[in-house]
């Protein structure tokens, strides 16, 4: 293809676009609006992935070790856990560090463990995190059966619970946002379609005088890009705006609740960048495949 | 320059509308298609510019095996003719000018040379007058003048023509036969489908007659011979 041809599709894919102002602003409008809602959806469910993921990392176990354990029998033990594969971490808790701990999370009425340091009930313990959050119950299992260890703790009802809870949330949320993805699609291939059919006339014309399907179609591709892209940047301005409001107001007050959403920069501006890509491509396509059928003359 | 050896056309729903036509069109001929509505005289037509596909036997058109070319192939066969239909088939969205630019630029014709050799053919059908104006604001002989020039415009060695008097006056229609006998002139080979029996007879051209799928006549200065 010739410079100067190129320059003439894209002239004659914007004058085809001024040409059907009316069907070009619905076809707009039905981008804005799917979008739009695809958008909100999309802050939603990655914002629920990312705190379902941040739930998930605190999961640990807590192994208590027999308290006929000596240090040194801890230190072999915390060797033997660490060799397992799925295990990240585990951190040596010892009994006087235990009773801190302890105290420090009941916080004010922890003064009722004063005077227990001399006499420590509490047994030593390790601190196991594995790789994968899903992996812990697994983990669990061989380490319930080695020797030393007393017992574990990794609150296996809530966690499963929990896995399956953020497990639902994410497959519903993926559901949706491909749902949403084929109903932009067609809404757009429909309206592309009606313009199209207005201008049947033309391309059975083109076709007559030799044009080659590719030179039929090149001004429509200029035209869904062109659609496709406006249709984005409306729902994206909004979104970006909207969330950097969003996370100032609301970021402090979830953070509190141990919710924390993601900021704003650069998560908004890459669900901008998608919502621009799918919005590019739904434009092409939903006119590529309308004008698809014309062609076959 | 055109060639059918045993061509049949079957439509999907069983129509036989062509059955074992062998015609030869020499380069400069200028062939009138004559025949009853329905006999296959269309079928004919449009199997030369590769609208419809011969359901058996070989058809060369210029340098094109035209029953055998691949999809993609089909555009450069269709620059090779220049094809004229009874509704003109004009864009009413485009200017006269633009109307018979568009067949140069669909070919990617360059630029410098599009504005003198549009100018050049619109004088030839004498428009040069009309060429900013919208094709609704014309004459039907106006319009047809207006396809005839966009046909020739990219210099085809075939036009192929489609009933082109069939919506316009008789006085209209002799202006019209008039710029189709000049091209013919100047070696441009005209196949021309028509049900205008004044026409064939005076212009005494090669007439081919189709009755139900076949060729009936084939004559060297042929008259009509139907009586409507």
């Amino acid at each position: 293809m010739k410079i100067n041809t190129l320059g003439r599709h894209i002239r004659e894919g914007l004058k085809n676009l001024a040409r059907n102002g009316w069907m070009t602003f619905a076809s707009i409008s039905s981008v804005t609006i799917t979008l739009l809602i695809l958008g909100v959806f999309l802050l939603l469910a990655l914002n629920v992935n990312h705190m379902a993921k941040t739930v998930e990392n605190q999961v640990e176990i807590r192994v208590f070790l027999d308290i006929t354990a000596d240090q040194a029998s801890a230190s072999a033990l915390e060797k033997k856990i660490e060799a397992l594969p799925d295990v990240e971490s585990v951190v040596y808790v010892p009994k006087d560090q235990g009773l801190i701990d302890l105290k420090e999370q009941m916080g004010e009425n922890g003064q009722f463990l004063n005077g227990l340091e001399d006499e420590n009930p509490l047994p030593d313990a390790l601190t196991v995190k594995t790789k994968q959050p899903q992996s812990v119950s697994t983990v669990a299992e061989k380490i319930g059966s080695m020797e030393l260890v007393d017992e574990l703790d990794y609150g296996a009802e809530t966690v499963n619970q929990l896995f399956t809870w953020t497990k639902m949330m994410r497959n519903v949320g993926f559901v949706f946002i491909i749902g949403l993805a084929f109903t932009a699609m067609f809404l757009i291939a429909n309206t592309i379609k009606l313009t199209i059919v207005a201008r049947r006339r033309e391309i059975e014309i083109m076709k007559l005088v030799g044009a080659t399907n590719w030179f039929i179609r090149w001004p429509f591709f200029v035209e869904g890009l062109v659609m496709g892209v406006m249709g984005a940047v409306i729902p994206v301005a909004i979104l970006t705006t909207g969330y950097y409001y969003l996370y100032n107001n609301l970021h402090s007050s979830l953070y509190a609740q141990m919710f924390e959403i993601l900021p704003t920069n650069p998560f908004v501006f890459q669900v901008g960048g998608i919502l621009l890509g799918i919005g590019a491509f739904i434009g092409i396509w939903g006119s590529m495949i309308s004008v698809r059928k014309f062609l076959r003359v | 320059m055109i060639e059918m050896y045993d061509v049949w056309k079957t439509y999907p729903n069983g129509t036989n509308a062509l059955k074992g036509i062998n015609v030869k069109i020499n380069k400069g001929d200028f062939v009138f298609v004559v025949g009853p509505s329905g006999a296959g005289k269309s079928t004919f037509i449009k199997l030369m510019y590769r609208e419809e596909k011969p359901t058996k036997g070989q058809i060369f058109l210029n340098s094109f095996n035209v029953s055998r070319i691949k999809e993609r192939q089909i555009p450069a066969v269709r620059r090779s003719i220049g094809v004229i239909f009874q509704d003109f088939k004009l864009l009413p969205n485009l200017t006269v000018f633009e109307n018979v630019a568009f067949a140069m630029e669909v070919i990617e014709s360059n630029k410098k040379e599009i504005k003198p050799r549009v100018m050049e053919v619109l004088g030839l059908v004498k428009l040069k007058h009309k060429a900013k104006m919208l094709p609704s604001e014309l004459s039907g002989g106006e319009q047809q003048r207006i396809a005839l020039a966009r046909a020739i415009v990219n210099n085809p060695g075939i036009i192929i023509a489609d009933e082109p008097t069939g919506n316009l006056d008789p006085d209209t229609s002799w202006e019209i036969m008039k710029l189709f006998d000049e091209i013919n002139l100047s070696g441009t080979t005209v196949v021309m489908a028509t049900h205008n029996r004044e026409i064939v007879n005076s212009m005494r051209r090669r007439v081919i007659a189709i009755e139900a799928g076949e060729i009936a006549r084939d004559e060297q200065r042929g008259e009509y011979g139907y009586e409507d």
